[in-house]
């Protein structure tokens, strides 16, 4: 079964929970328990129509509030895919949310208000989707209920997104623009009689097409060594495998390769899932490798083919998104996690901060706060194995944990 | 030799990844294993991330003694099998020690009590990381939980202060004293852990399939009359059925469901049409909307 991940992304009051619920409950995925509760609390709250962001707004804060702190998790799945949503919110940690959100995402969704067209949310929901490398972007330009389903008014809002599109660095993006009503139900999942005017896809019908093969970024093979396994049994006395994941392409037996850092080289000898051997190791899966000469490798080293080597520094510069209240200083230490490696950093240079919304940039800043998006130079006590983030979507990126709290307080994608 | 590898399930090449990384960046972990389809199923993802070495953590039950016997001497044979070590904590201790107290009437249930032992366990052996079967389409407050959950001291979950997750990255760090919950198949949803049961030939306990059973009705749900576990008025009528269950918790709040499906293929397709969430056989979330939420931030798993 296929699985994709969407994340979501809108302002207050866009509609994205209602969109969401829309999608539940006309891909018949809300169990009959579930509409219970939906039914009962509309009744409670006196609407006269399905509230459907109850699906998934879950803590009582939210409930309370009316709005979705953090991001929630949401299953469906049609006879074609498994769809995992990640539904982010729109305000306060705005920027962290979505950059984790996009993280883990193939495609994403950016929700616009008919009414209001591009705001300066849909900038940044936009900019950030680009920066993260999303490959599929969905703009549903929603509740066209309330605009008469205008044509002359989608049109619009898709001329001022087209100049949003014109700034973008990532330009191999996918950008889809459908128009709905998550409220009604127009084109989320059924075709709409009221938008004859659109021959696109429904939203639904434009993820069940999606191709597997498209929406991953491809790059060079890249292995992290998550874990030794030496079973020390009569059986498997001398077996040395190393357990990870492989990213960016996939790997073969009797390839050529190198441990890093050691650079010492050795050939594939076999590719283990479970007690099942394979030929060949395919992108994102969990596999044990062994190797035919007896080098020493440990956790945090990485194999790659000898003819592809990532670059091997202990300095580098990134776009990083910070994510704490407590702001980063010029000159800080923090550990940076790249990957399953774990070294120590420290903060060489806050080059600028680059404002989300396509506005430019900022200079002569020392320290940056929440949400906040810069240029950063770290030097590190080790040497990394990596690629840029163009070039590898997970080889070039980190995460910044804070020394003192161990709290995760940055993300970063390696130019 | 296989081809490549590319028809594995993606949902498995995670839950192994995360199993690898609890096992590398923890000092003590252990899986909690109660016998359900569930943790039963993490024992298997275990086995596979690690082969052919052994599974190098223990597992652990924490036995509120309102099991299924089926589920306990499924336990029992599964660890001995695996020759992985097995710690068993009764709730029962806790509750003779004074640390608890038993519920009572209509609606009494051990499921909360089990906290305290848990926590106790986890300050006993000084586990730094709980491995769990726990799934975010489970329930509202369960969809915003992480895969790696720190707690503090007391075990609480604080859903304010949650680490942002990035990519694969899982940033295990923490302070001693403090714990992580770990959730390597948060991204499955029930048909996902039953279709997987049945793929890979996974043998579960009994009472996951249709069998003929004392029950009574209270409520609309079904309820298991072969033990006093299950509290019943004089006027609660007794009556054998064809059931099974869905969840295999504790007995006391755990409703069977009428089944005719005797093999994982037929619960497989009855779960594939069934339109009643897992949890609504759960009687200790009905109680409140928020009831799930309250019990995690006081350390419920």
């Amino acid at each position: 079964m296929e699985v994709l991940k969407i994340a979501t992304a809108g302002s207050v009051d866009d509609g994205k929970s209602t969109l969401i619920g829309r999608i539940l409950y006309d891909t018949k995925s809300l169990t009959s328990d579930k509409l219970e509760a939906i039914e009962k609390t509309s009744k409670q709250k006196g609407y006269d129509y399905l509230d459907f962001s109850l699906a998934t707004d879950g803590l009582v804060a939210e409930r309370e509030q009316g709005i979705t702190i953090d991001v929630a998790h949401i299953y469906f799945s049609t006879a074609k895919k498994s769809y995992i949503i990640a539904d982010t919110p729109g305000h306060v940690e705005y920027t962290r949310n979505m950059v984790t959100g996009a993280s883990t995402s193939q495609a994403a969704i950016i929700l616009i208000d008919a009414r209001k067209g591009v705001i300066e949310q849909t900038n940044r929901h936009f900019f950030i989707n680009n920066l993260l490398r999303v490959k599929d972007v969905i703009v549903a330009i929603n509740k066209m209920d309330l605009v008469d389903f205008s044509e002359e008014r989608y049109n619009e809002i898709k001329a001022d997104f087209s100049e949003l599109m014109a700034k973008r660095d990532y330009q191999d993006q996918n950008i889809t623009f459908i128009p709905v009503s998550a409220l009604k139900g127009d084109n989320v999942v059924n075709k709409s009689e009221n938008t004859p005017w659109y021959s696109g896809q429904t939203l639904l019908e434009h993820l069940e097409d999606l191709d597997r093969k498209d929406i991953f970024n491809a790059g060079t093979p890249r292995f992290p060594v998550q874990y030794v396994i030496r079973p020390k049994t009569d059986e498997f006395h001398d077996f040395r495998g190393f357990a990870g994941k492989v990213y960016g392409g996939e790997l073969s037996v009797g390839d050529e390769v190198v441990a890093l850092p050691s650079q010492t080289k050795s050939k594939i000898k076999e590719i283990y899932a479970y007690d099942k051997k394979y030929d060949t190791a395919s992108r994102r899966s969990s596999v044990t490798i062994t190797l035919e000469d007896e080098i020493n490798v440990s956790r945090g080293d990485m194999i790659v083919r000898a003819n592809e080597l990532p670059q091997i520094e202990k300095q580098f510069t990134a776009t990083i998104s910070w994510m704490d209240s407590e702001q980063l200083q010029a000159g800080g230490k923090y550990v940076v996690q790249h990957g399953v490696n774990k070294v120590l950093a420290k903060v060489d240079k806050i080059h600028h901060k680059i404002n989300p919304d396509y506005s430019g940039i900022e200079e002569g800043v020392t320290g940056l706060g929440m949400n906040d998006i810069a240029k950063v130079t770290f030097k590190l006590n080790k040497p990394i194995f990596f690629d840029a983030f163009k070039d590898h979507r997970t080889n070039g990126s980190f995460i910044l944990i804070d020394t003192k709290t161990n709290s995760t307080v940055g993300a970063g994608f390696i130019q | 030799m296989n081809k490549d590898t590319s028809h594995i399930n993606p949902l498995e090449n995670e839950a192994i990844y995360i199993i690898r990384e609890v096992a590398a960046q923890f000092e003590k972990p252990v899986l909690l294993f109660s016998g359900g389809k569930d943790s039963i199923t993490l024992v298997r993802l275990a086995q596979k991330a690690f082969w052919p070495a052994k599974i190098p953590f223990p597992l652990m039950h924490i036995d509120t003694g309102h099991n299924f016997p089926e589920t306990i001497e499924f336990r029992d044979r599964l660890a001995k099998e695996l020759g992985v070590e097995l710690i068993v904590r009764n709730v029962q201790d806790s509750i003779d020690a004074g640390k608890v107290k038993e519920e009572s009437g209509r609606y009494a249930s051990r499921n909360s009590l089990q906290t305290t032992t848990l926590l106790d366990a986890i300050e006993e052996f000084k586990f730094d990381a709980c491995i769990g079967g726990a799934r975010r389409d489970e329930e509202k407050a369960r969809a915003k939980e992480r895969i790696f959950s720190v707690r503090d001291d007391f075990g609480q979950w604080d859903e304010k202060s949650q680490r942002p997750e990035l990519f694969d990255m899982l940033n295990g760090d923490i302070e001693l004293g403090q714990n992580v919950r770990c959730f390597p198949i948060s991204n499955w949803t029930e048909l996902d852990v039953w279709s997987y049961i049945q793929k890979e030939e996974i043998e579960i306990p009994s009472i996951y399939f249709a069998h003929k059973r004392k029950t009574f009705v209270r409520d609309g749900m079904i309820w298991s009359a072969e033990d006093d576990i299950v509290f019943r008025d004089e006027d609660e009528v007794v009556e054998e059925r064809l059931v099974r269950f869905r969840t295999v918790g504790d007995m006391s709040c755990t409703a069977a469901v009428l089944s005719d499906a005797v093999s994982i293929d037929k619960v497989v397709s009855e779960i594939r049409d069934s339109s009643i969430s897992e949890r609504g056989a759960r009687i200790d979330d009905k109680r409140s909307e928020a009831a799930m939420e309250k019990r995690k931030q006081q350390g419920y798993f």
